[in-house]
């Protein structure tokens, strides 16, 4: 009773995928010369960065390089942090979500988040996942329904809770908390996803449960995931950005290419020093 | 070989032959907190025992549904002062609870702004002031320029030493609240007042809660203000712009009267005035308890 309604929402970009083979995806994000202060302190350098359409792309590097950081400048978290300032653009479908007209909410909604911890409402399942909806003004009983199961079923976790949606969030183990998190995001339907270590507070059977989920995520989402386990980043993504803390302890991009290349064949020496485990 | 032994590890073996020194001493230390414990208990349990001894006699359905009698007349009850205690503590709420929920937002979503640092420094303050004072201020501004004491008055009062408990502790609360959830409801778009409204109020309720119980608590009993808001009435009346009588003034009015008769109500007046707050306080628990067990799915 779904699967119609899931072939509607894919972008376009899917099918053009498929005509040029080995052509890079154009670019669903575009970061250019972004530089990122907390107050006097750079924590970002000249960062220059792409996200193709519907593939995934994994930021790695050891602790404190600005990872998370990156990650959260993508949809204006960094906003509610006193005394953050962004320099540069940010681009999503060509557009500056930096731009001084750009409506917060709407960056927000078109670009969604699953942060480390699972962080469900204490809501009811249900609730959890009509909450993005609701915020749209989708008020339908029905609708809201088809939301609730389309959503549940497209996290993985439909069967598991489909008899005790009225039941709290908090009921759920971890790794069920974490895919009814990633439920209520794809309940608005954003066009990039965005997640921040979404497996650390995983156990690993959880863990390849969210791995699964993102493959299947990628068909209809540019997914970008930040994860200090490099098996997971080599697993899942399509491409990687290698990042590193500078001196001065500004985090910087060091290499972004293929995960094969990265992994097989790294170019900058760092990366390799990086991903054959021998700093970090 | 003994000198191998590094300090550490001498240490640890010292430490295993004064077992029993330890226990004891560990003993003695928890027993000493217990005392401490039970001190703090004593004056609660001894007045609440004191207040049911004196008070218990005079206790009577009459003495809750009666309006006072005049001196020497037996019988009579408080039946007005419940009420009007009632209404002004509900004035009370009406006016406190809403402005102080808002303005604890406000100061919990920005701390460090002018205005922020002023509301939290000005309500620190203003619960040091003497209730008295609060009186007088609403004596002032609404009794003078109405020409009359009023439950409204009262109310008025009572909400300005109210404000500061509420707020402050729902701050408090909202402080609780894990960022994660916070930033959950944001990263779906939700604006800051959603958020507020949807997430975290619901996640701090059990604590706001207990707030708003301490600010009615605290307020319930203030008689001082009282003599120049409400000032009283020995007729039943709901007249939000008439002197209206309340519990704590009734308790007051009793107790300075030289009649035995008046004593005796004056403390099943007291009686009643502490199970009535106490009962709500329980309610509220228990309503905040089951809502709690509800949302983190028991």
């Amino acid at each position: 009773m779904m699967s119609h309604e899931q072939v509607q929402v894919l972008p376009p970009a899917l099918s053009m995928r498929s005509v040029q083979k080995d052509a890079a995806p154009s670019p669903k994000m575009l970061v250019r010369n972004m530089n990122f202060y907390y107050g006097s302190f750079r924590a970002l350098a000249d960062i220059n960065l792409e996200f193709p359409e519907n593939q995934i792309t994994a930021i790695i590097g050891p602790s404190g390089c600005g990872k998370s950081t990156l990650l959260r400048t993508l949809d204006r978290m960094n906003d509610l942090v006193p005394h953050a300032r962004v320099e540069g653009e940010i681009l999503l479908d060509g557009e500056n979500i930096y731009a001084p007209n750009m409506d917060v909410v709407s960056v927000r909604r078109r670009v969604g988040m699953v942060f480390q911890r699972p962080n469900p409402f204490p809501k009811s399942i249900y609730d959890n996942v009509i909450y993005g909806p609701r915020l749209l003004g989708i008020r339908d009983k029905k609708v809201l329904d088809e939301i609730v199961e389309k959503s549940l079923r497209g996290s993985a976790l439909w069967d598991e809770v489909k008899d005790k949606l009225h039941e709290s969030g908090l009921a759920l183990s971890g790794g069920q908390q974490q895919r009814l998190c990633i439920a209520r995001m794809i309940a608005v339907e954003p066009e990039v996803v965005l997640m921040d270590e979404p497996c650390s507070a995983l156990d690993p059977v959880a863990t390849i449960k969210i791995e699964d989920l993102m493959r299947d995520l990628r068909n209809n989402y540019t997914i970008i995931i930040v994860t200090h386990n490099m098996q997971q980043a080599a697993r899942v993504s399509d491409y990687t950005a290698m990042m590193m803390m500078r001196p001065d302890r500004a985090g910087e991009m060091i290499e972004f290419n293929k995960t094969r290349q990265i992994f097989t064949n790294p170019q900058d020496k760092r990366t390799e020093d990086y991903v054959t485990g021998r700093f970090g | 070989m003994e000198s191998a032994l590094s300090p550490v590890r001498a240490a640890q073996h010292r430490a295993r032959s004064n077992y029993r020194t330890r226990q004891i001493v560990n003993r003695v230390m928890l027993a000493l907190c217990g005392l401490a414990a039970l001190i703090a208990v004593i004056p609660l349990v001894w007045i609440l025992g004191y207040v049911v001894q004196r008070g218990v006699g005079a206790l009577s359905l009459d003495f809750f549904t009666q309006l006072p009698t005049p001196v020497g007349v037996p019988g009579g009850g408080i039946l007005n002062a419940i009420v009007g205690s009632a209404i002004v503590v509900g004035i009370a709420c009406a006016i406190s609870i809403p402005v102080s929920l808002t303005a604890a937002f406000y100061v919990y979503a920005r701390p460090n702004t002018l205005l922020g640092t002023l509301i939290r420094f000005s309500t620190d303050v203003l619960s040091g002031v003497p209730s008295i004072i609060m009186g007088i201020f609403a004596y002032t501004v609404f009794v003078l320029t109405q020409g009359h004491f009023s439950a409204l008055s009262g109310g008025f009062a009572l909400a300005i030493i109210m404000t500061p408990i509420v707020l402050r502790t729902t701050e408090e609360m909202l402080k609780l609240v894990p960022k994660t959830l916070r930033d959950g409801s944001l990263a779906l778009g939700a604006a800051d007042w959603r958020t507020a409204l949807n997430v975290l109020l619901p996640a701090a309720m059990s604590g706001v809660i207990t707030g708003i119980m301490l600010g009615i608590a605290r307020v319930a009993g203030e008689a001082a203000p009282m003599l120049f808001t409400a000032f009283g009435n020995p007729f039943f009346s709901t007249a939000l712009d008439q002197p209206i009588a309340t519990l704590p003034h009734q308790i007051y009015v009793y107790a300075i009267s030289p009649y035995r008769d008046w004593q005796d109500k004056a403390w099943a007046t007291a009686l009643v005035l502490i199970a009535l707050v106490m009962g709500l306080e329980i309610i509220a628990r228990g309503v905040a308890s089951w809502q709690e067990r509800k949302l983190r799915g028991r």
